[in-house]
């Protein structure tokens, strides 16, 4: 590659010759050709098939890790766009219609060979006895019993894609396809029409909210004051004795109160069964493909829309309003329809609560590890057991969640704040509190160890520097030692929030349920209720995809709440990260 | 390359009260060290004088930043340290039990080896003696803060930008802060581990004639590798050598008529 230049051209110059004529006389050179710097080394020495191997590692790893994404996001992406119904007719004869979702191949077995044409054993063999089949979601699970069927390819007669197929998202029973047999307006029997019909669910779906509203809001209000009046009187009864005058009194009021609750109860009732009644007038009747129907309360429509006909912007406002449900509203049909805004509101409030609880906690241990105990045999030892903890298998801190926080601490809690409830715990179950707990102490060793690194990166000169201007010990460690320290503790803490919210096993015992009835924050003091369970995006995804009464049908839903656990995670680092780097360039510039 | 002369500016505030106004004498008696097991101080005699620069020389590994550390104190935070006679800060053994080292440490600034501003803003890091006393009230902290400045030649060039981070200076700017942070809290002793060694001769200059400026109200001591600048700055200068003090005195007579040949063999730079 760099030939030395050759001491005989003139562009070496006098000095260069000078010394070549030196060296010349120590060792005798060929009498012509080039002096070759030989720059090939050994292979050992060479850095390239480590290089090799090192890009190979970061590459596959980056494809795997794209790879899965890409899955995730495909299939999130695109569970919600309107598919086309199709409508197949068997070679018996029946008819059978739904949303083709996915397509293999099978080995048939003999019986079913046995019934086969010979075209198609041959077409069967020729394929080494492999036949392809199609899974459509055929819906109706409330006619069918099933929500999906496979059909072969040697079943099918024919396929088509009549117009007036609709798609019905219920609010029972899941989806229906089929058609619209007629619709009752009012108590008239109407025929058909999309725009009436769009018209009048718009309407049914607003009373549909109204008794929602009355019931949750309103009649939840009531049966929470009832509630409080009724621990009034067991409070009343523990704290003064059953007969002493002073509990009579109270609890005379506190029936007075129950009573004037229970009227207005009443006429709420009295309310929601008008709006039922008036409701009850108008319905619409579904029709499945091969003529059965179902005749339902418009009201129970949540969506419909003609699958077949739709053009590219009513697909996509069907896609967005999905999305929209998805991220704003409470599931239904045991989470594989309806939203997750209860399990993105858990998740991210225990994850904060998580955070509030780990970040001293973690950040005063490793303070007193690196800076105030004295280094030996022991400090080392409890630094291994730390980093051991962070082995642990996270069911394990569940296990421990559950024993320690959830029956000690929350039975204690209980006992002593809340007699009047016994034997309903209010603590003494699982709750977000116990839950964010449980987490912060499994990622409280990220934290530490973070946190160590973090304080052992600070310059001695920094210290010193305090020091020596007559600051305690605490003064630098607090103005000198922690500001500077900040970005790595922030780092931690980032690493711990990515590791807790991503964490499902130990929440399964502390507190997170299938469904929660009320949100972990409400309009009721004291307005934070961290004795709640709680819904979570992980377990969501834990319970649609295996423990739903049909998996097919959650599958999708797997993906989408997958989709949306990473943004909320991506979205809650890279808040995380904003705000460390903005604290890494107050504290940056030194050239030191 | 003349540097600008500073008027003194220097005026104690009515709210630093010393109790010497030219320094503290300092006076160190058979002192030993020992790092563990190996000795790095070896009886050590020395009288500093008040209000007088006085510089300690020698090859390195000599013991004199040990020597230096151990007057504020700063040893203290290396384990395994063990140390035997005694140091007194205006009669004052600190090295006597009950001694307040916190308190000790505000009687002396000390300026290191390398510039060691906190990640903080200009006017923080040189207020920030006064933060750790307690001192709150804007006015003394913004005049101590252009006091200190001036007196380490720096206010004009750090008055504008007194709100930005100090890591964001140069390297003869960020040891000059360091030098106004030493004597922000008006100590009565300045120590100086080195302080030009990581400097520029301009810098360098720059710091000598602010050593000069100070002197007389602060008693310093100043280590240095450099002889010529020992010789510049200096009204006593010690020479060490493997844990002793070689020879003590003037500095014109260890510059010219040294007593002991090791010293002669030093300062004309036959070794070290």
């Amino acid at each position: 590659m760099t030939d030395y230049l050759d001491p005989d051209t003139p562009a070496s110059g006098a000095a260069g010759a000078a010394a070549t004529v030196a060296r010349e006389t120590v060792q005798p050179r060929p009498a012509r050709g080039k002096r070759v710097r030989v720059l090939s080394a050994d292979l050992s020495a060479v850095g390239e098939p480590a290089l090799w191997a090192f890009g190979g590692a970061l590459a596959l790893g980056l494809i795997l890790i794209a790879s899965f994404l890409a899955m995730v996001a495909w299939n999130g992406f695109t569970t919600f766009w309107p598919k086309p119904i199709a409508q197949v007719e068997l070679r018996d004869g029946t008819l059978l219609a739904g949303e083709p979702t996915r397509a293999n191949r099978f080995r048939p077995g003999e019986h079913v060979l046995a019934q086969l044409d010979d075209d198609q054993r041959a077409y069967i063999e020729a394929n080494l006895g492999f036949a392809d089949r199609t899974l459509f979601k055929t819906a109706n699970f409330d006619l069918y019993g099933d929500d999906f069927r496979w059909v072969a390819d040697f079943e099918m007669a024919e396929i088509t894609y009549p117009m007036d197929f609709h798609l019905f998202e219920r609010q029972q029973w899941g989806t229906f396809v089929g058609r619209v047999g007629g619709l009752v307006i009012d108590g008239e029997p109407r025929d058909f029409d999309y725009r009436l019909m769009q018209r009048e669910q718009t309407a049914a779906r607003q009373r549909f909210n109204e008794i929602r509203r009355i019931e949750r809001r309103d009649i939840g209000a009531l049966n929470h004051y009832i509630d409080r009046e009724r621990l009034a009187i067991r409070r009343a009864e523990l704290r003064y004795g059953e007969d002493s005058e002073r509990a009579q009194a109270l609890i005379a009021e506190a029936q007075a109160n129950i009573a004037s609750y229970e009227a207005q109860f009443a006429e709420l009732q009295i309310r929601v069964n008008e709006i039922r009644e008036h409701d009850r007038r108008y319905r619409v009747i579904l029709e499945e493909v091969n003529g059965r129907t179902v005749d339902t309360e418009l009201s129970q429509i949540v969506r419909f829309y003609p699958a077949n006909a739709l053009n590219w912007p009513q697909a996509m406002g069907i896609y967005l309003s999905r999305w929209w449900e998805f991220v704003s509203t409470e599931p239904r049909e045991a989470n594989t329809q309806g939203g997750v805004l209860p399990a993105i509101f858990g998740t991210v409030a225990m994850t904060l609560l998580m955070v509030v609880f780990v970040a001293p906690f973690g950040v005063i241990t490793a303070l007193y590890l690196r800076e105030y105990a004295k280094q030996g045999r022991l400090t080392s030892i409890v630094r291994i057991s730390v980093n051991n903890l962070a082995g642990v298998p996270s069911i394990v801190y569940g296990v421990f969640g559950l024993g320690f926080f959830v029956f000690v601490v929350g039975g204690g809690v209980d006992q002593m704040f809340f007699p009047e409830s016994l034997p309903n715990p209010t603590f003494g179950k699982g709750g977000i509190l116990w839950a964010s707990l449980t987490l912060a102490l499994l990622t409280v060793p990220v934290v530490i160890v973070a946190t160590e690194e973090a304080l052992s990166a600070v310059p001695r000169s920094m210290r010193e520097g305090s020091l020596a201007c007559g600051a305690s010990k605490w003064q630098t460690i607090r103005h000198v030692v922690l500001p500077k320290a900040l970005p790595g503790i922030m780092t931690g803490m980032i690493l711990a929030m990515a590791r807790g919210a991503g964490e499902v096993a130990p929440l399964m015992l502390v507190g997170v349920v299938k469904l929660a009835p009320a949100l972990p924050v409400d309009g009721f003091f004291p307005f934070l209720h961290l004795d709640r369970s709680f819904m979570h995006l992980g377990f969501h995804i834990f319970d649609v995809g295996f423990q739903s009464r049909n998996s097919e049908a959650g599958k999708p839903m797997v993906f989408v709440t997958t989709l949306l656990l990473l943004a909320l995670i991506v979205t809650m680092n890279a808040t995380a990260i904003t705000i460390r780097n903005r604290l890494k360039k107050k504290y940056a510039g030194g050239q030191f | 390359m003349t540097v600008a002369a500073h008027e003194r500016t220097f005026e104690p505030t009515a709210y630093h009260i010393k109790k010497s106004p030219e320094g503290a004498a300092l006076d160190i008696s058979n002192f030993n060290l020992w790092y563990g097991k190996s000795q790095a101080l070896h009886d050590i005699n020395m009288e500093i004088q008040k209000g007088e620069v006085t510089a300690l020389i020698g090859p390195s590994g000599c013991g004199k930043s040990t020597l230096l550390r151990c007057l504020n104190r700063m040893n203290d935070l290396i384990d395994d340290l063990r140390i035997a006679g005694q140091i007194k800060v205006d009669g004052f053994d600190i090295y006597g039990p009950g001694v307040d080292v916190i308190a000790l440490r505000k009687r002396m600034g000390m300026v290191f080896q390398k510039p060691n501003p906190f990640a903080m803003s200009i006017y923080d890091n040189v207020v920030y003696p006064l933060r750790v006393d307690g001192i709150t009230k804007k006015s003394i902290l913004d005049e101590t803060c252009e006091r200190a400045l001036r007196s380490a030649a720096l206010w004009d060039e750090a008055k504008d930008r007194l709100k930005e981070s100090a890591l964001g200076m140069s390297g003869g700017q960020q040891q000059r802060l360091c030098i106004a942070r030493g004597i922000a809290s008006d100590p009565e002793v300045l120590l100086m581990d080195e302080p030009c060694s990581a400097l520029d001769p301009i810098a360098t200059a720059k710091i000598e004639e602010l050593i000069d400026q100070l002197k007389g109200h602060y008693t310093i001591v100043i280590v240095t590798h450099n002889m010529q600048q020992a010789a510049r700055v200096s009204d006593n200068t010690g020479f060490m050598y493997l844990g002793r003090l070689i020879e003590y005195g003037d500095t014109r007579t260890i510059f010219t008529t040294p007593k002991k040949t090791q010293t002669e063999d030093y300062v004309s730079g036959r070794f070290g």
